[in-house]
């Protein structure tokens, strides 16, 4: 049944990925979603104006869109994983609608759910996400399996020309944990006084 | 109907909402027309009510205040994500409609009702609750200061009795 066989040693090395894309992306609102894409983030470098999820799986593009409209002169970048994007698919379909310019969804794609024990997810199995973002009506999308490819996207990001989605083609590895502060009152106030908010 | 929701409406544009996120339902419908064509919000329609919470707490993340709009059935759909509320202790402000109580005909839309309060409170989440109309304003206003001015969890739930009897066979 499967359409396509994707083996787990094919793919880029996602701490580099991610440690090269952050290095392009000192602008960026950044929110992770929750597992791997978090820890890639955090093992890039702690920064206030980055925001770990631990829970809430599928909900880091919807946490997005809420930043993207309400800070549309920052690049708001959300960094997950093809898990994680599956179980919010439908937010897509929602930021399809608003477009929001300064928006984009990077998925770390190792087609495996990478925390609960390497099991193939549907990406593995068939499913584009970069196809369910262009049927969505997202501005750009684009499919990365080369290191290269890796600053002109942050170029993009920064730009904020149109909402876009760029799938990463990922190894499905284990990686040593690099595990972000977890305290989500800590998280969301660090990040709201770093954009000069007021806390409670 | 729509006189309350008018003053409904006032009531977040006072309170400085800038967000309304909804699934859509018949009792909100004067208010998701009036954030549509009010260039000072932004209407986020949704395909799933747990998108909404997500989407008010990114909106304060950026210094925005957001509403969620929803219907008693779509709560359900959105019990993990609540739990990003009392992590975090994000503001949070919904407006719920209830279906499957008052003259309900379809009978899917009960356990859900049911289930709606207990479900909010065993999420950490104030419920408060409006039957008359005379209350709307005041009971709106009030659940948007304590979740603003308090970073609290706050859903306010519009009877089935205020908004209406659904007509399901038109008369001829």
């Amino acid at each position: 049944m499967d359409k396509r066989e994707v083996s787990k040693d094919d793919g880029l090395d996602r701490r580099v990925v991610v440690a090269r894309l952050m290095a392009e992306c000192a602008d960026a609102l950044v929110v992770a979603g929750l597992g791997s894409a978090g820890y890639d983030l955090f093992a890039a470098g702690d920064r206030s104006l980055n925001f770990y999820l631990w829970g809430a799986m599928g909900g880091a593009a919807a946490i997005g869109l809420g930043l993207a409209l309400a800070q549309p002169q920052r690049p708001v970048l959300v960094l997950t994983g093809d898990g994680e994007q599956l179980m919010g698919i439908g937010a897509l379909a929602t930021i399809g609608v608003q477009q929001p310019r300064n928006l984009t969804v990077v998925v770390l794609d190792n087609a495996h759910f990478g925390e609960t024990g390497m099991q193939r997810s549907h990406t593995a199995m068939g499913v584009s996400l970069v196809g369910v973002a262009a049927a969505c009506g997202f501005d750009w999308t684009v499919d990365i399996d080369e290191e290269s490819a890796i600053a002109p996207l942050a170029t993009r990001l920064e730009a904020m020309q149109g909402c876009g989605l760029a799938r990463i083609r990922v190894r499905a590895e284990e990686v040593p944990r690099a595990l972000p502060p977890r305290d989500g009152v800590f998280l969301k106030t660090r990040f709201r006084a770093a954009l000069g908010f007021p806390t409670i | 109907m729509t006189d309350w929701q008018d003053r409904l409406f006032d009531v977040l544009k006072a309170n400085r909402i800038r967000q309304v996120a909804f699934v859509p339902d018949a009792g909100h419908a004067r208010l998701i027309e009036r954030a549509e064509s009010d260039p000072d919000l932004r209407a986020v329609v949704l395909t799933t009510e747990e998108e909404g919470v997500a989407l008010v707490c990114g909106a304060w993340l950026g210094g925005e205040r957001a509403v969620l709009l929803m219907q008693s059935s779509g709560v359900g759909n959105c019990v993990n994500m609540f739990s990003l509320l009392s992590n975090c202790r994000f503001p949070f402000l919904a407006l719920i409609t209830m279906r499957g109580e008052w003259a309900e005909f379809n009978p899917w839309q009960v356990p859900m009702a049911k289930a709606t309060p207990v479900v909010l409170e065993s999420m950490g989440i104030t419920v408060f609750r409006v039957t008359e109309a005379k209350d709307v304003v005041d009971t709106v206003q009030s659940a948007a200061e304590l979740a603003f001015g308090s970073d609290q969890a706050v859903a306010v739930l519009l009877s089935q009795r205020l908004i209406g009897r659904k007509t399901w066979i038109s008369e001829k």
